[in-house]
């Protein structure tokens, strides 16, 4: 049977190198942390989901980790709130890896797993170099630093230049105009939309509610306050509501094929997006390029310059690690060094949250969908000094989901979404006091 | 409803199972047009118009990461041949061994192996991790492929096949010409069973090759993924960073023609099921 031969031989192959593989493992045994300047030949192992993360690891290897002995290598993941399990599960059997990439959301849920290690008197120095409501969200509000800042995300305006012009829009500074503009363009075009309200990511309500002023998460010793349905986050769902209900913008997900075709067929007209939405606006509307451009996010009240982030990740190390200090130099090196962050902004299509690498260099010249708009990057530093502090909890997974489930109807049916938001809360409260916190509120 | 006397088209049940075959197949025809289309074209052309980029899909899959998707390959069918050979010959053996021995304790093993059916395999897959974890085999070829070979669907369907493929009076004129067990198995009811043991063989080939979540759990590193997993890293590459459709669609597409070209070769086998049978009954 041709079959089984071919799998024999497979086998073989396969059997082979699983050998070398389990021996180079050998290397990366858990020798306790004898470190010093140099620490002989240590091995740390990387999960990430950037792409090109392991070319910046080879710069690692053949610069500073080769003075040092410390070879980094990077298991690609895929990114998401199942990696976040997976961690915590590897981290029961005591299998997690040296280093992780985790969103800034997913911080505390590992913290409070126990699956990463406190790093400040490593990284604490690297403190100066994020803007503080950055920085902020790696140490949850204690002395300890879980983690050090990779990217961050700081939210804008995208609107179709060309369009808003023949529509005689003007660009929104205040959610005041921005309703008056979506309600302005369907009075012209009912066929157009000035952009929809998604259900399918959390994340950008998350950031739409912190600018608004919203604390989702608080502590206060002990005992989590949990503010999903506070006034701050109640005004943005009600805006949205009304917008939705009234029909002056669409109410479809985002990211589906069908609104990859309302952005390249000009259907809609703008997003509320972050610093990242030139790369997905080239893939979902390639025959938009140079027409769009970018704004600050408008604002709740006229004058102000807030903004919420969404998306963005850093590096943490976790308990697991017998390098618990070799893997805190890398995460700092990765994100302070120039090299480094050039690489990780070159390969891997980041937003830095250094915030000295956020102009200049790899960013000075605009994304190549936008040369309409050249200090994009400029603009976009700016915009990012502005981040409002954001405040994570160790159960935005199960907040996120009931988001998903609870907005997937409202926004559906066009119902009240003050009442979506209640459910968010009340699921999130009851789920914090199953895991056995105390809460309050 | 009296029979006419000219053989006419029942509507009905046409019509329902065109109407099936046309569900099942229009997902089939919507990867396959979507496969040949640009970036630019994928959400943009007409869904069922062709594109004008399958080669270079295909030149970017394969230089992705320096052809870590042609390894990924060779991973699921190293998971799914290898793992379905063994999980064949573990359900023969122990499907030959409950349907042609009596002994104590037999039903109530058969019955444990219906709950089995019943589990769903992802529940199994953290406890399944824990375990290979304290073994220190978590994160290697091994751990994908143990959990594997023994399917209780597999057993099931061996145990189902033997008992009616292999009749007792065979059994018995093996031992009565002197044939050891062994024996008797190997060149006498293995040969009967066969056409049984190849669907066992072709369901848990495309069991492996569509599993997902216990690779999922078990391996970190990412030269080891399975093509699901991997094209699973090509979607989810964080927010920042758009999902890679016409690679992942490409991917999709040549990752099922393994399962087809799998079918085609084995259906040959199935044939063999009219002709085998050692007895008149």
């Amino acid at each position: 049977m041709q079959f089984t031969t071919r799998g024999r031989l497979m086998a073989t192959c396969l059997t082979l190198a699983l050998g070398a593989t389990a021996l180079a493992a050998c290397g990366s045994g858990d020798g306790d942390d004898a470190e010093s300047g140099s620490d002989g030949p240590v091995s740390l192992t990387y999960w990430a989901w950037a792409p090109g993360m392991d070319k910046v690891a080879d710069i690692w290897n053949t610069t500073e980790g080769k003075k040092t002995g410390v070879t980094v290598t990077v298991k690609k993941q895929a990114s998401g709130d199942d990696l976040v399990t997976k961690i915590i599960t590897a981290a029961k059997a005591k299998k997690a890896p040296d280093l992780v990439q985790a969103e800034y959301q997913a911080l505390p849920t590992l913290v409070s797993n126990d699956v990463l290690a406190d790093i400040s008197s490593e990284v604490g120095d690297a403190k100066g170099q994020f803007a503080p409501g950055v920085w902020q969200q790696t140490t949850l509000g204690t002395d300890a630093v879980y983690a050090v800042p990779q990217d961050s995300g700081p939210m804008m305006f995208y609107y179709r230049e060309d369009l808003f012009k023949e529509y005689g829009l003007t660009v929104p500074t205040t959610w005041d105009e921005f309703a008056d503009a979506a309600r302005a363009l369907k009075k012209k075009d009912p066929s157009k939309a000035l952009t929809t309200f998604s259900s399918n990511d959390a994340g950008l309500f998350a950031g739409l509610a912190q600018q608004a002023g919203a604390r989702w998460w608080t502590t206060q010793g002990e005992t989590w306050k949990v503010g999903i349905a506070d006034a701050a986050t109640a005004k943005v769902a009600d805006f949205w509501g009304g917008l939705v209900k009234e029909g002056a913008i669409d109410n479809q997900p985002m990211y589906t094929p069908s609104w990859n075709k309302a952005l390249n067929t000009g259907k809609q007209l703008a997003w509320v997006s972050a610093v990242w939405a030139p790369g997905t606006l080239t893939t979902a509307a390639p025959d938009t390029k140079g027409k769009w451009a970018m704004a600050p996010l408008p604002q709740w009240n006229a004058g102000e310059h807030r903004t919420g982030s969404w998306g963005g990740s850093s590096t943490g190390v976790t308990n697991d690690s017998g390098h618990k200090k070799a893997a805190a130099r890398f995460a700092a090196w990765l994100n302070t060094d120039s090299r480094a962050l050039a690489a990780l902004v070159k390969e891997g299509g980041i937003y830095p949250a250094a915030t000295a690498a956020q102009t200049g260099g790899a960013l000075s010249a605009a994304p190549g969908f936008f040369p309409n708009q050249p200090d994009f990057y400029a603009q976009a530093a700016e915009i990012a000094k502005t981040t409002a502090p954001s405040a994570w909890g160790p159960n935005v997974n199960v907040a996120y989901t009931a988001f998903r489930d609870s907005f997937a109807s409202a926004a559906k049916n066009k119902s009240d979404f003050g009442a979506a938001l209640g459910v968010i809360q009340r699921d999130t409260v009851a789920d914090l006091k199953k895991q056995g916190f105390e809460v309050t509120g | 409803m009296t029979a006419p006397a000219t053989r006419r088209i029942a509507w009905v049940p046409t019509v329902a199972l065109l109407v099936g075959a046309l569900y099942c197949l229009l997902p089939v025809a919507w990867v396959v047009v979507a496969a040949t289309k640009s970036g630019r074209e994928l959400f943009s052309t007409f869904t069922f118009l062709p594109g004008t980029g399958f080669t270079d899909n295909v030149a970017d899959l394969s230089a992705y990461r320096d052809g870590v998707y042609w390894r990924w390959m060779l991973n699921s069918l190293f998971y799914a041949g290898f793992g379905a050979l063994l999980s064949t010959a573990v359900s023969a053996l122990s499907g030959y061994a409950l349907a042609v021995y009596r002994f104590r304790g037999r039903e109530t093993l058969f019955n444990v192996l219906l709950a089995g059916v019943l589990m769903p395999p992802v529940i199994l897959a953290v406890p399944q991790y824990l375990l290979m974890a304290k073994a220190d085999m978590a994160d290697s070829y091994l751990s994908v492929l143990l959990p594997l070979i023994l399917s209780p669907y597999g057993v099931y369907l061996a145990r189902i096949y033997a008992a009616a493929a292999v009749p007792p009076d065979v059994v018995e004129a093996g031992r009565m010409d002197g044939g050891g067990e062994w024996r008797i198995f190997r060149s006498v009811a293995l040969p009967m069973m066969v056409p049984g043991l190849v669907t066992v063989f072709l369901f848990q080939f495309v069991a492996v090759w569509n599993n997902f979540l216990l690779p999922y759990i078990m391996l970190g590193d990412d030269q080891k993924f399975p093509v699901t997993l991997g094209l699973y890293t090509l979607l989810q590459q964080g927010s920042n960073t758009p999902a890679l459709y016409t690679l992942v669609i490409t991917g999709a597409l040549l990752a099922v023609l393994p399962l087809i070209a799998l079918f085609l070769v084995i259906q040959r086998f199935w044939s063999l099921d009219l002709l085998s049978g050692a007895v008149k009954s």
